[in-house]
């Protein structure tokens, strides 16, 4: 044990999501749940420097809560007064009849509720996003609003509507069955690759990798109360793979790197064991997903020790089962990447044609139409498709990474010009 | 004489560790382990991925099952091990003391003397 009491913060961070959930099965109101447990963490600040940690700090943590939540309740109907903080603090008898209360399955729908209470398909991506991180995460507001580049006071006020609606909307405390866990599981799930990507598009910040962090922390505590859920296991695999490859995807600039340009030697080789240990698990069960799917395609890429190494044809197939598991003109695209390295360019670019309607909005699309354009020596329509892509472009380094292969396509023609006047 | 030192903690709280905190641990856990090294005492050491990467399998009466997670749901997990060579077991027990102070928050050790050891020649 350290001197210093930081092992405490990190007891309370890590029983947070559990204590949270079950508070708010019991008091059926996400503020009150909040607040019970801040109470409650306070006190743990407070006695467990002196008396050591509880056997059990999340059952001491819900105890407590549950006490101070009760508490707070009594004060705002004035009818008895505040018990002493000795008495609600001495919890070592009913600690054993709480933790034999609070056995896995129970937890596992506490948590469930409570995430799937941050996504409730009223709140638009952004909201469900805020308030997950907020209230089963506990990251503060200013930890938030810096990873969403908004304001605090637009943050706070984000939640404080969300919050408003969920409470307005009232989630089922009945115990769910099988097809509602199932769809309540679904729709997390989508939730935490929100958070994910929230974090991964945010580029080099460092608070943007502290998105992914968190995503892949809800993931972890999700498997581990649904151990056998193959689209779980392939998405922590899919979060897993993509963030270990944090410390290469952007130069000493902040500008993107290119998958092939990338130093391999940056990838976390331990992040890479996990999420290919998680995918031979889920695999296993044959039942696949389309986070699977993807979590297979990032694994390819892992697994390969050079660019000239990747199994593009394989990429290729896996992306084409994602297209009939989930058709969507991004997975074309993708998919058109994979073909342009096994069949060349013009056959990708037969295959993103259909795509100019759908994604004519759409960066990647003008940027890899426009690269494609090039290597077929299309240039003048190459030229319009890459400006096209600098105009759509969502970062200035998104928009340099692009202007270069424009201005490599207008220096080349120029000593074109001047080789063969 | 050998013993294993086994290692549990919650994982759910050594997940929260940040990366820095993280590699803070390892170098204060790494500068206990270099003088046991330097002294011929250390043998293998292991970190464990998170029992939501384990795979458990039973056996039964009929073909063994494959199942997915830990083999039991526990309050602790066991996290990883060390295997060291000491004469006494107050010589074990005094490492372990570092260790601990090493590494935050709560969690155990469990000290077992090893019966049959094979150092094994897997390099990864």
């Amino acid at each position: 044990m350290t001197g210093d009491h930081d092992w405490i913060g990190l007891a309370l961070n890590g029983a947070r999501p559990r204590a949270v959930a079950a508070l708010y099965r019991y008091f059926r109101d996400v503020d009150l749940a909040e607040e019970a447990f801040q109470e409650a963490c306070l006190r743990a600040l407070r006695t467990w420097p002196d008396k050591g940690p509880p056997r059990d700090p999340v059952a001491w943590l819900i105890l407590v809560g549950r006490n101070t939540g009760v508490d707070t309740l009594r004060k705002r109907s004035r009818l008895v007064p505040l018990p002493s903080e000795d008495l609600l603090s001495d919890t070592e008898d009913a600690e054993t009849d709480v933790v034999e209360r609070l056995d896995t399955s129970h937890f596992r729908d506490d948590i469930l509720r409570l995430l799937f209470t941050c996504c409730h398909p009223d709140l638009p991506a952004t909201q469900q996003i805020a308030v997950a991180l907020r209230v089963v995460s506990g990251l503060s507001v200013p930890q938030i609003a810096r990873a969403f580049l908004v304001s605090e006071a637009a943050l706070e006020q984000r939640i404080t509507r969300a919050k408003a609606r969920i409470a307005k909307s009232g989630a089922s405390f009945e115990p769910p069955d099988a097809i509602e866990r199932a769809e309540r599981l679904g729709a997390v799930m989508v939730m935490i690759y929100l958070v994910f990507n929230e974090g991964y598009s945010a580029g080099q910040r460092a608070h943007g990798a502290a998105l992914c962090v968190e995503a892949i922390r809800l993931g972890r505590l999700l498997l581990g109360l649904f151990p056998s859920e193959p689209e779980l296991m392939g998405l922590l695999a899919l979060m897993v793979l993509q963030h270990s490859r944090r410390d290469a995807r952007f130069d000493a600039e902040g500008a993107p790197v290119l998958l092939d340009d990338q130093d391999r030697k940056l990838w976390d080789r331990v992040a890479i064991a996990e999420g290919l240990a998680m995918m031979d698990k889920a695999m296993r069960h044959g039942r696949p997903g389309p986070y699977q799917v993807q979590a297979a395609i990032a694994a390819l890429h892992a697994r390969a020790g050079a660019p000239e190494a990747t199994d593009w044809g394989q990429i290729d197939l896996l992306y084409g089962t994602l297209e009939r598991m989930q058709p969507s003109p991004v997975v074309t695209l993708n998919r058109a990447v994979a073909v342009s390295k096994t069949r060349g360019a013009i056959a990708a670019l037969e295959l993103i044609e259909p795509l100019a309607g759908p994604l004519a909005n759409y960066f990647y699309f003008h940027g890899l139409r426009g690269l494609l354009l090039t290597e077929t020596d299309r240039r003048d329509e190459a030229r319009e498709a890459l400006g096209r892509a600098i105009a759509l472009a969502g970062t200035p380094a998104e928009a340099a990474h692009i202007r270069k292969h424009l201005d490599a396509l207008d220096a080349e023609a120029r000593s074109r010009r001047f080789r063969y006047p | 004489m050998l013993y294993a030192i086994l290692c549990y903690n919650d994982e759910t709280v050594v997940g929260t560790w940040s990366e820095a905190e993280d590699r803070k641990v390892m170098d204060d856990l790494m500068a206990v382990q270099k003088p046991l090294a330097e002294a011929g005492k250390l043998g293998p050491v292991a970190r464990l991925l998170p029992t939501t990467a384990a795979t458990t399998l039973r056996k039964t009466a009929g073909e063994p099952l494959v199942l997915d997670g830990p083999f039991a749901e526990t309050k602790e997990q066991f996290l990883g091990f060390y295997v060291v060579d000491c004469e006494t077991l107050d010589e074990v027990v005094t490492i372990v003391r570092d260790l601990a102070r090493a590494n935050p928050g709560t969690g155990s050790y469990e000290i077992r003397p090893v019966s049959f050891f094979n150092p094994g020649s897997a390099t990864p």
